[in-house]
């Protein structure tokens, strides 16, 4: 377990005053406080050094202590036995946060290093007592659900586990790849009395070989024989619901775009607006002619030159 | 909406004055319901209360530090949508 400099961390000299570690502390606090940072891993452990180096420098004793044993801190064992006497009698002050979506777990006695619990002992977050018991609310748990484009043209429900307990969620039409539902009270159970955090789902949509989507518009791509393209007629188009003939236009283009209006995705959360299909033609040039297919083309340019003189 | 909670119990329960409850409403941050003269934030709102209480108490900031910073925080989660909106469509 490596020693930690609590000054350094903090950005203050060793002979820094109780009002410098204060103003160091709330200084950086402003900065990586996880209100101030959501969804910042990086700076909510950012914040956790900082309450475990303030927690130290602005409580004499503690401080007193990491000054005299500092890097030598496995050798303070007698001033320990005499600290954790104290502290039983200090109320624990910790925050009522306890939790958000990137999971950042506040910042109590069990959420300081180990060289903190080491010198401090488990119940080391002691510190200025607000006066009563903290109810604390359960952590947040987050979770990602792998899902198939198809699972989201319906609002559905879905069987999960979570902390061993069976939970059916619904699950709305239309959720995007990467968005987050919260399950509100599906987190860690509350302690003294608190209540229990929320549960995040992130939806991970996988990629459809099918369907490209943007939004709620779905794209597809489908192959187009030449001799319909040029004498028009129809053709299967593959959707979220189903297989559909649609008609195609006499001496249609390659690349041509048409609209399948209401075969997208729905809206989320509003069933009733969906979004469009749209399937782009891909004229396939036939392979492998015979003889006689090639005379006819031959016939058919022949009669294209005539036609354009 | 969700279920109501009484703005003195949260006062009590959190230890903070009523009037900066009360100012976080005036400043357009908290809506608040008043049935029979008793003011109540919804059980949604609370998660957000909590924060700027938060704000409050371990960084010292001042309601119009509080408001520009839930301003700003609407707009990085904004940023964050259309980021994920855009990665998305790049996936495409």
């Amino acid at each position: 377990m490596a020693f930690i400099d609590y000054y350094q961390i903090l950005g203050i000299a060793k002979s820094a005053t109780d009002k410098d570690v204060k103003n160091a502390y709330r200084k950086l606090a402003r900065k990586y406080h996880p209100d101030l940072n959501p969804n910042d891993a990086e700076a909510n452990k950012k914040f956790q050094q900082l309450n475990e180096a303030n927690e130290v420098l602005s409580d004499p004793e503690k401080r007193k202590k990491y000054d005299k044993y500092g890097e030598n801190w496995e050798r303070g064992e007698e001033y320990e036995k005499y600290t954790r006497q104290q502290q039983q009698q200090t109320n624990s002050r910790q925050s009522s946060y306890a939790g958000n979506s990137s999971g950042f777990d506040g910042f109590g006695g069990d959420d300081f290093s180990d060289f903190f619990q080491s010198m401090f002992g488990q119940g080391g977050g002691g510190g200025s007592a607000r006066g009563r018991q903290t109810k604390y609310r359960g952590q947040d748990l987050n979770a990602e659900l792998p899902m198939e484009l198809k699972e989201t043209a319906e609002t559905h429900k879905q069987a999960l586990t979570v902390n061993g307990k069976n939970i059916r969620i619904n699950i709305p039409a239309g959720v995007e790849n990467g968005q987050t539902i919260k399950i509100a009270g599906h987190g860690n159970a509350g302690a003294n009395g608190g209540p229990a955090g929320d549960l995040f789902i992130t939806f991970v949509i996988a990629e459809d070989s099918h369907f490209k989507r943007d939004g709620n518009n779905l794209f597809t791509t489908v192959k187009l024989d030449v001799y319909t393209a040029i004498l028009g007629g129809e053709v299967t188009v593959e959707t979220l619901s189903g297989k559909v003939k649609i008609k195609v236009k006499p001496e249609t283009q390659n690349g041509t775009k048409v609209k399948l209006k209401g075969k997208g995705l729905p809206f989320y959360k509003k069933e009733n607006e969906v979004g469009d299909l749209y399937v782009t033609y891909d004229i396939q040039i036939p392979v492998n002619l015979t003889e006689k297919q090639k005379s006819l083309v031959e016939e058919l340019k022949t009669e294209s030159e005539k036609a354009k003189v | 909406m969700g279920n109501l909670i009484a703005t003195t119990e949260i006062s009590t329960y959190h230890e903070v004055e009523y009037s900066f409850i009360s100012s976080l409403n005036e400043a357009g941050l908290l809506d608040f319901e008043i049935i029979d003269q008793t003011t109540f934030i919804t059980t949604d709102d609370l998660q957000k209360l909590e924060k700027m209480i938060r704000m409050h108490h371990e960084l010292e900031i001042n309601i119009p530090g509080i408001e520009a910073i839930m301003h700003l925080l609407q707009r990085v989660e904004q940023m964050q949508d259309e980021l994920r909106t855009l990665r998305n469509r790049h996936r495409s």
